[in-house]
């Protein structure tokens, strides 16, 4: 009796009109996010038999992961452009977002951050080809300057490399770093610009002592957001590097598909999301103490 | 003007956003096979060399299918989410809604390859139906972002009043709060649409051998002659997110004005 008048109590709380709710999106993301998730954890215990996969525990995978030179190179590469590409794009981006937040009336703010999101939302493929087509040996950048006779013979330091990958990502996630900075800027109350200056604050002092540091948790939210899935891309290196130059993604797919050993597969993805979620841990910590209170 | 400088590296860096876009109408009316200045000539002949290429019809019929299936039922379940979340409170939320956002930030190659791992153990064939079911994975995140500020602005007296004179749950949601959430929805809808349709990774690894217009546009790739079709059909596609955009954002300003909230900008 008591059970059910608590079962009653329950059905009726907000609590029980939430799950409710909630529960067929949950529902769904669980089985086809958190369950495929568990499952590659699961095969990075593994042991790898001929076209199956045998259920034996093993660390085997991940003793391969970390210290078999080509993974770890691979490892690096991924890891090195990615910062590469978000150091590049979050400081582009800042003056950018200033821009809009401080410079731009009002009403025309959304006008501006709908020009700044349109590309990103054009084919990203499209997008990507495009650049191996501008910085490549016979491409766009090349042939302009040979024809205005600038260079006499193509610039070779453009193509198919890894300042090629930076300049595609990094024009690929411009929108992704301008958006979080350009939300923490709004709500940076403007009367405190003001005090600073009344209290006799240089214009370029009250930028470093006061919007600087309010504006620290987009720039945060900014980084993240780009240095996450950036190391995770599979397109730039397959086309822009021709294949030849891999970076974590291609690894993974030539693991799984190409030679077929999931558990290594496996392995090697959570090896890549484990040094995600610590880079990314160390980078919050470093800047905790600007992340106070925004919540 | 005294900030000039600033002004001047914004449109300078729009310019750096905007240039490879640019370059598709360019080179898609350019009258050479080779993609390099300076052109040579006006040509129509890329856009029906490119309408002449039977897979790319069976390609668009399937992006079409999977685009709307997928936009569909990622702003349903963006609608439950969206609704619990911002009406009621409960245990573990946080951790329920960080679930149904992380494809958000996690890379798309991991997703498809958990997926796909799930899918063969279980035997499942791949095709349309399996890339259906990922692109609702990684749609569903922006259309509960979308909705949520949808939801958020509502003014929960008007649906206090609605039960007091006499309305179930279910009709008040019918009648008062569906209306006016419909231009998030609409809005959520042409994003996960354009979002499906652009989507490769995950086309490409769960498709089995059915292509969508990513998949067929990177098969493309491969043949440095079909390049001058590849821009023409870019050029087409550039415009229709453009269109596609443009709708979902009137549909976004409308529901801010219709709800008496102030402009915070942007989808994300």
């Amino acid at each position: 009796m008591a059970q059910e008048t608590r079962w009653g109590r329950f059905r009726r709380s907000e609590a029980a009109s939430g799950y409710l709710l909630v529960s067929p999106t949950a529902a769904y993301a669980i089985l086809l996010l958190a369950a495929p998730l568990a499952m590659i954890i699961l095969y990075s215990v593994f042991r790898d038999g001929y076209l199956t996969v045998i259920p034996a525990f093993t660390f085997d995978n991940y003793v391969e992961t970390w210290s078999s030179p080509i993974y770890r190179s691979v490892m690096i590469r991924s890891l090195s452009v990615s910062m590469a590409v978000t150091l590049v794009t979050v400081l582009l981006a800042y003056p950018v977002a200033y821009f809009v937040s401080f410079h731009v009336d009002p009403s025309r703010k959304s006008l501006w951050l709908f020009l700044i999101t349109i590309p990103f939302w054009t084919s990203y493929l499209i997008r990507v080809f495009l650049w191996k087509v501008i910085l490549g040996y016979n491409g766009v950048v090349n042939s302009a300057l040979m024809s205005i006779g600038v260079i006499d013979e193509p610039l070779t330091w453009i193509n198919y490399n890894i300042q090629a990958f930076v300049v595609t990502l990094a024009h690929a996630y411009a929108p992704f770093a301008i958006l979080p900075i350009f939300v923490a800027m709004e709500k940076i109350d403007r009367s405190l610009l003001e005090a600073g200056q009344d209290l006799g604050e240089s214009r370029l002092m009250t930028f470093w002592r006061v919007t600087l540091p309010l504006s620290m948790a987009g720039v945060v939210a900014a980084v993240l957001i780009v240095f996450i899935p950036v190391i995770g891309d599979y397109v730039t290196p397959n086309l822009i590097g021709g294949g030849k130059i891999p970076m974590i993604a291609n690894m993974i797919e030539n693991l799984m598909l190409v030679r077929d050993n999931k558990p290594l597969g496996s392995a090697i993805a959570v090896s890549a999301m484990l040094i995600v979620t610590v880079v990314s841990l160390i980078f919050v910590f470093l800047n905790r103490r600007f992340l106070g209170g925004t919540k | 003007m005294k900030f000039s400088g600033l002004r001047l590296y914004t449109i300078l860096y729009l310019v750096f956003l905007y240039a490879p876009i640019l370059l598709l109408p360019l080179f898609a009316f350019n009258d050479s096979k080779v993609i390099a200045f300076p052109l040579s000539g006006f040509t129509t002949a890329w856009f029906a060399e490119m309408w002449a290429d039977t897979q790319l019809h069976n390609a668009l019929k399937n992006s079409l299918i999977v685009a709307s299936s997928a936009a569909i039922l990622a702003t349903t379940f963006g609608v439950f989410a969206a609704r619990a979340s911002t009406r009621f409170n409960f245990p573990y939320k946080a951790g329920i809604m960080g679930l149904v956002m992380l494809p958000l930030v996690l890379p798309e190659m991991i997703v498809a390859m958990a997926l796909l791992i799930v899918l063969l153990a279980m035997g499942v064939n791949l095709s349309i139906f399996t890339i259906i079911l990922g692109h609702v994975l990684i749609c569903t995140p922006f259309a509960v972002a979308i909705l949520s500020s949808a939801f958020q602005s509502l003014d929960k007296s008007l649906e206090e009043a609605a039960y007091d004179l006499g309305e179930t749950p279910l009709s008040t949601f019918r009648l008062i709060i569906l209306p006016l959430v419909m231009p998030g929805i609409v809005s959520s809808l042409l994003i996960s649409f354009t979002i499906s349709l652009d989507e490769f990774i995950i086309a490409f690894f769960l498709g089995g051998n059915q292509t969508t217009l990513s998949v067929y546009i990177f098969g493309q790739f491969r043949f440095p002659a079909k390049v001058p079709s590849i821009m023409a059909l870019g050029t087409i596609l550039v415009l229709l997110s453009i269109v596609l955009l443009s709708i979902a954002e009137f549909f976004r300003r409308r529901g801010l004005a219709r709800s008496g909230t102030k402009d915070t900008g942007g989808f994300l």
